[in-house]
């Protein structure tokens, strides 16, 4: 895949961070505002499809990105299991059990373990999202060839 | 609102059928969108903003990917005229049309009317949960918390789409 002109590319350049940012502010305040992992995870995925539509694919360059985004969605996914599982081993043995203090709701640090899972969750559903747009892109790259 | 949610059911439903009957499949794709930018405006008349977040992204995105493709493999729908398979294939999809029909219709004569107090499960849910999961957000706390496990589910079919397109797309192993 080639990338695209010159005006694609500034614009680009000046919105992906923001995107990425926007993404990063949609899972942290999950349990406060609209949105949570699964919204944020999903922006946080455009941000970087964006970028790699806008300045194209160097192939070798996406063979090593997949890798990475294979390895980080497994990895939260395996975290949220654990935090699942972390309510059965404290007090009360419930599995999802909302174990850490609640604090006072609105607050950015309260809710208990609800900001952890929506972390991982939106790590999850962004590299997921990458992983399957990196994988039709290498396969079209592949067949080129 | 009744009225909204009706004219942009109206204009999702023309926008299926052209998709349907484009002949360039370019704006057949552009007109699936209509469908899903229209279901973005009815989770917002509906007050379900979480939902709508999630919908404008993923669409953004199938939209995108679509196009991707569309312009890469051919803009030209190509036909073929059905074989006997084909002509029960069509006939089986008639009947169960029918049947569904019969079998909805049964089915909405026992519902509440649309919008009409809220489905019994909810009031437990509703009742104090910024108490009891100390999250604003109701969504989150009933995701997260009264309905883990259906979170973990959905995450679990994520990772299993992954593998399944992985898999699929693995072209140096099947030489």
């Amino acid at each position: 895949m080639k990338g695209m002109t010159v005006i694609v590319k500034k614009t680009t350049q000046l919105i992906a961070g923001m995107v990425f940012l926007y993404g990063i502010y949609v899972i942290i305040h999950g349990h406060l505002t609209p949105g949570g992992g699964f919204a944020g995870g999903v922006i946080l995925a455009g941000s970087f499809i964006l970028l790699i539509l806008a300045f194209g694919s160097d192939f070798m360059h996406l063979a090593k990105e997949e890798a990475g985004s294979t390895l980080y969605e497994n990895l939260a996914i395996l975290v949220v299991v654990f935090l699942a599982v972390s309510g059965l081993l404290l007090g009360a043995r419930i599995f999802f059990l909302n174990w850490l203090p609640k604090g006072i709701p609105g607050e950015l640090v309260s809710a208990g373990v609800l900001p952890l899972y929506n972390i991982f969750i939106g790590i999850e559903v962004a590299s997921s999202i990458l992983t399957i747009f990196l994988a039709l892109v290498i396969f079209k790259e592949e067949i080129s060839e | 609102m009744e009225i909204a949610i009706s004219i942009i059911t109206g204009l999702m439903i023309i926008g299926a059928l052209y998709a349907i009957h484009a002949k360039d499949l370019l704006s057949a794709v552009i007109a699936c969108g209509i469908v899903g930018y229209g279901l973005v405006i009815c989770f917002l008349l509906l007050k379900a903003p979480d939902l709508a977040i999630v919908q404008i992204v993923v669409e953004t995105i199938t939209l995108i990917i679509m196009v991707a493709v569309v312009l890469d493999s051919s803009r030209e729908e190509r036909f073929s005229k059905p074989d006997p398979q084909g002509y029960i294939s069509i006939i089986t999809s008639l009947v169960l049309i029918v049947v569904l029909f019969y079998f909805f219709r049964m089915a909405i004569g026992t519902l509440d009317v649309f919008g009409s107090g809220s489905l019994r499960m909810a009031g437990p849910y509703i009742e104090g949960a910024a108490e009891k999961t100390g999250s604003t957000n109701l969504v989150t706390g009933v995701v997260f918390d009264f309905r883990g496990y259906d979170t973990l589910g959905e995450a679990a079919v994520l990772v299993t789409a992954v593998l399944g397109v992985l898999t699929i797309l693995r072209i140096k192993g099947k030489k």
